[in-house]
């Protein structure tokens, strides 16, 4: 991994400059953390909206139904996230399918604007995201042995008990690799932050390409990359050392 | 609560109830972006005005149809050559990693395979960046001292297979590992006693008991190079691939085409997913 950091400002010189911009302007610093804090969100939201999913297609469902379900969980993720992302746009901008039916209902008379805000935001990437959670989710889930639960529920345990000293602990390893694969697609992510989030709704890896592509400030725009790199494994290092799970293990 | 156990029928309907919202919010972007591609309508929105297929076969100037823009078909044209390259060069080189890491001793073994994992978790952007910055720094030195010109060194076709090529191959890789840990070593032991060639092994009893892991890593990597976007965004030069072409008609507003394409992309891949599921069942049982 080698990230060239070269700070030359005219005539190639060594110098930190690139840094001291990022720490000096506060939108920079602004995006970087909003892009974190949403990125731990979403982590968490993705994991709120596929547990049960994953614990409902491993656990409750008849197995008749199990691997049709799994596919059709599968399928749309196999589709580009751009069209996904795309689908979205259709369904909830200004003119969109959404408001089109809330016109027809009556139950709006002018349509309002969903996208560009940082709900839709947040919804398209949980969306993006989901099946990188649900997948090692599914798979934790499915090693564990049914019994642990009945055995439970005939020494009294209530079913929070149950859910916060059994399920999850068992889940524990599926959860992180999870969540550090969810985290680290939604930082890095370009495209769903700036088709759904709109001019407000700033993300870090915009900075990134506004710096690369826009303004041809190369080297202002590898300091930043430089920068999301650290924070990523920091952030990931962190919550690795709560959770006591360690990186080799997650990633297998 | 679970299926072994009795469950009370409120907690059974919402559930059921949950399941089903779920599965609308999958795929409700899906259908309408199928559906709107139909629709006889110069914008990809309601009202519905009537079954057409003008945006895939149409050719005035006013609806050009996807089989007569040449603008897209020429980025489905690139994004297959792509993906065929990458899949192939990725194929090779993770089976080769897989060996080496699953049948080989070596000193720093385990930091080398960190090494080899760590694409995973660097953010697509990053790699696109750094890629970029590496061989442009290249370039400019190759060219200010022995006054070349290398042209792969600048962004463009085989800059962008370098690039997905970095991190697909650690899948395959990883795929590829997880079959070979399988393998039963007493088949090749036999083999090689029987008076067999190490390389004729390989050829006639590993790599078969390794096709359908590289059928399904051959077909993951083929998706994921088709539709990769923030790593080739930055080594893209001018042919632009499918991903990159369609971002900038999204973005730039759009004509029903966009529809148009999102229903064959999202037809064929389904197609592909639903026969690499099918392939891999079999193997299971």
């Amino acid at each position: 991994m080698s990230l060239k950091v070269e700070n030359d400002v005219g005539d190639m010189v060594w110098s930190f400059s690139n840094y001291n911009a990022f720490f000096k302007e506060s939108i920079y610093w602004y995006t970087f953390v909003r892009t974190a804090t949403y990125s731990i969100l979403v982590t968490f939201l993705t994991f709120v909206v596929t547990f049960p999913i994953a614990f409902y297609i491993t656990k409750v469902v008849s197995p008749k139904y199990k691997g049709f379900l799994t596919i059709l969980l599968l399928m749309p993720f196999w589709v580009s996230e751009l069209v996904r992302v795309y689908g979205w746009m259709i369904l909830l901008r200004e003119s969109g399918v959404i408001n089109y039916y809330l016109m027809q209902f009556g139950i709006i008379d002018k349509p309002i604007e969903m996208l560009y805000n940082d709900v839709s935001m947040i919804m398209g990437l949980v969306y993006t995201s989901m099946l990188f959670m649900i997948v090692p989710l599914i798979s934790a889930l499915e090693g564990m042995d049914d019994s642990y639960i009945e055995a439970a529920l005939d020494l009294g345990a209530s079913k929070f008990v149950i859910f916060f000293k059994i399920i999850i602990p068992y889940a524990a390893p599926g959860i992180v690799s999870g969540s550090i694969v969810v985290f680290m697609l939604t930082l890095g992510n370009y495209l769903t932050p700036n088709l759904m989030g709109g001019k407000n709704s700033l993300w870090f890896t915009e900075q990134i390409y506004n710096q690369f592509i826009a303004s041809f400030n190369w080297n202002q725009g590898a300091a930043f990359g430089f920068l999301l790199l650290i924070l990523s494994s920091l952030i990931i290092w962190i919550a690795l050392k709560i959770s006591k799970q360690n990186l080799s293990k997650a990633l297998s | 609560m679970i299926r072994s156990l009795p469950r009370s029928k409120k907690y059974n309907f919402a559930f059921l109830l949950y399941i089903t919202l779920f599965y609308v919010f999958l795929f409700a972007p899906l259908v309408i972006t199928c559906i709107l591609a139909f629709n006889n309508s110069d914008f990809p929105t309601l009202p519905w005005k009537g079954f057409s297929l003008d945006w895939f076969l149409s050719d005035t100037r006013e609806r050009l149809g996807l089989f007569h823009d040449e603008n897209s078909l020429q980025s489905i044209f690139i994004s297959i050559q792509t993906a065929f390259f990458v899949s192939i060069f990725s194929l090779i080189m993770g089976t080769m990693g897989a060996f080496l890491f699953e049948r080989e001793k070596f000193k720093f073994k385990q930091a080398f395979y960190f090494l080899a994992l760590l694409p995973l978790v660097i953010p697509g952007v990053i790699l696109g960046i750094s890629l970029l910055l590496a061989t442009n720094s290249a370039g400019t030195y190759i060219e200010d001292t022995f006054g070349l010109d290398i042209s792969i060194l600048r962004p463009s076709f085989w800059l962008v297979i370098v690039g997905q090529f970095s991190f697909i191959s650690t899948f395959v890789l990883l795929v590829v590992s997880a079959r070979l840990k399988k393998f039963d070593d007493s088949l090749s032991d036999a083999a090689l006693n029987l008076g067999a060639t190490k390389l004729e092994t390989i050829r006639y009893i590993i790599l078969p008991f390794l096709k359908p892991a590289l059928i399904g890593a051959g077909a993951v990597a083929f998706l994921m190079s088709f539709e990769n976007f923030n790593t080739t965004l930055f080594l893209v030069g001018s042919d632009t691939t499918l991903p990159i072409n369609l971002y900038l008609q999204v973005r730039d507003g759009s004509t029903p085409i966009i529809n148009a394409i999102s229903f064959l992309l999202i037809v064929t891949t389904s197609i592909l997913a639903v026969l690499n599921l099918v392939l891999t069942k079999k193997e299971v049982k």
